[in-house]
């Protein structure tokens, strides 16, 4: 694309020097730093490289970028968009929080749900996003995830989910514990009709959905590094009053201990996912 | 009457109440208890086997908290591990395979938060019980009897009918950690527990409890006869019922739909 080889014309200050004006530097282009090889990365490589940088470190995405990664091009179509929890317990702080989060996140809810083609194979996704109330899980996540397992149930589709969460929403009380039993009942009704359903674990997935529909699905993927568990590390530390094993709740953990089929890089998940979809559709 | 949630939270918590083993012995006959979930051990934290309900096979599942120090100790204080609750599914798929009902008693603060569970798959053994149970072909009656402690008390509440004594609570969170994590102060758990919808009549009123228990003479005889009488007569309706599973999955389905918007 042109603009990317845009040049900007050099101008009398930065060909001379000499005026004794101080010289602005060029800022350059706009860098983000690895919390974990603490080396800069320009954002525009870091886009390329589907937010993950070189030494392998997975940056957080919001949903909407990892639909853009997932999806080909144009083919997600979003269902239930409007779809959101109000405040049935009258719990303080939560109608002020939601709207806050809605604002800033630009989303209504705490995961997007639609259906879309990877390599041209059909599916039901979800992705759930990090930046709404870090992905919990109250009456409408629930019940989105429970009308597109029926959707894909009654079009016969497989399901992709992408799941990251703290959780069940405390603020929508036994509303929300009770979402975990409501989507389980829907992937068993999905799983009994003979259809797929992989789950890729993102950093983090924790609590309620953890111990429900990320852990029920026929193939489980994790992205490096995510952190995948039932109980909180710290509270897992408070509680037991002892040193954590190195790499406690990591992909690599759930991996070791049969929890999780394959740890898959961003950059390989779209290529795998629409393979695995194709090895269960007829080849 | 008119305790507070919380006073409503300590009294659950209390170890003069009922546990699972009380139950088991004063409603049912001849209980035969089973160990081991055939994959890694025996979770002390539930107890499970088979007995009679007036003559009739029943399969029951009590998490067994103890009355004392040293019993609560030797139970885990009824915070069960991932093979509890894998010896709880295998129970019940056993009871499914002789047509037997399950009956199941809920007493826990939550599951148990440790090392050797998150590295068991304590998430993943509760999970498999929501999906498993969705479908299972006997009827289910689950009854909380103390505390309901979230995920840990799910995992064996998804039933045809689900119970509450009056002064059972049933939470996602227990209003301390609710309070320290919403406002880092475990001290306003006071707040938490009336915020948090936690008693037998709000959960009635959510439609997540089907019906609550009168705590009149809590423990003695007349107690477990007219709660002996109850469960026969439902074990009876829900047995002849051909809609079971799709009755099981509307009861599911409309949960939460008061918090919906669109």
């Amino acid at each position: 694309m042109a603009f990317i080889n845009f040049l900007k014309p050099k101008n009398q200050l930065e060909e001379g020097g000499r005026t004794g004006v101080p010289v602005q530097q060029d800022p350059g282009e706009p860098e983000k730093i690895c919390p974990n090889c603490r080396r800069p990365i320009p954002l525009s490589k870091l886009w390329a490289n589907h937010l993950v940088c070189g030494c392998g470190y997975h940056f957080r995405m919001n949903a909407r970028q990892r639909l853009a990664f997932v999806a080909d091009q144009g083919s997600f179509r979003e269902l239930y968009p409007r779809l959101r929890s109000e405040d049935p317990l009258g719990f303080p702080g939560y109608t002020a929080k939601l709207d806050t989060v809605r604002s800033a996140s630009g989303e209504t809810e705490a995961v997007i749900c639609g259906t879309a083609t990877l390599d041209g194979e059909a599916c039901c996704l979800f992705v759930m996003e990090p930046y709404f109330m870090m992905g919990s899980m109250g009456s409408a996540v629930g019940e989105k995830i429970t009308r597109l397992f029926e959707y894909a149930a009654g079009h016969r589709l497989p399901v992709i989910g992408f799941t990251v969460s703290g959780g069940a929403r405390m603020q929508e009380g036994l509303l929300s514990l009770m979402q975990m039993a409501k989507t389980s009942a829907a992937v068993k009704r999905h799983s009994d009709a003979g259809l797929l359903y992989m789950a890729v674990l993102t950093d983090p997935t924790t609590g309620g959905v953890t111990a429900s529909f990320a852990m029920e699905a026929d193939i489980t993927l994790a992205e490096p590094g995510a952190t995948v568990g039932f109980a909180g590390a710290r509270v897992v530390e408070q509680t037991t009053k002892k040193a954590l094993p190195k790499g406690f709740q990591s992909a690599q953990f759930l991996l070791e201990h049969g929890f999780v089929d394959r740890i898959v890089p961003r950059q390989e998940q779209k290529t795998l996912l629409a393979e695995l979809l194709r090895l269960h559709n007829g080849g | 009457m008119n305790q507070t949630p919380y006073a409503i939270v300590r009294q659950a918590r209390g170890n003069a109440r009922p546990t699972g083993l009380d139950y088991i012995s004063n409603l049912f006959q001849g209980f035969v208890e089973f160990h081991g979930d055939r994959r890694f051990g025996d979770d002390p934290a539930i107890v499970g086997g088979v007995a009679r309900l007036n003559g009739t096979p029943v399969t029951v599942i009590a998490i067994e908290k103890g009355h004392n120090a040293k019993e609560r100790s030797a139970r885990n204080f009824g915070a069960p591990n991932p093979e509890g609750y894998r010896k709880a599914l295998r129970l019940m798929k056993q009871a499914e395979k002789f047509g037997r009902p399950v009956i199941c008693f809920i007493d826990t603060s939550g599951a148990n938060c440790g090392i050797g569970a998150e590295e068991r798959g304590q998430g993943q053994a509760i999970a498999e019980n929501l999906l498993e149970m969705t479908t299972l072909c006997v009827p289910v009656i689950s009854l909380l009897v103390g505390e309901g402690g979230s995920g840990g008390a799910l995992a064996l509440a998804v039933a045809d009918r689900v119970w509450m004594l009056e002064n059972a609570v049933y939470s996602v969170i227990s209003p301390e950690g609710c309070a320290s994590i919403l406002w880092k102060d475990a001290a306003k758990a006071e707040t938490a527990a009336a915020s948090l919808k936690l008693t037998a009549q709000d959960a009635l009123a959510l439609g997540v409890t089907d019906q609550i228990l009168s705590e009149a003479e809590l423990g003695k005889r007349s107690f477990y006869q007219r709660l002996q009488g109850m469960l026969w007569q439902e074990l009876k309706a829900l047995s002849e019922d051909p809609e079971l599973l799709a009755k099981r999955y509307s009861r599911l389905r409309r949960m939460g739909a008061e918090a919906l918007r669109e």
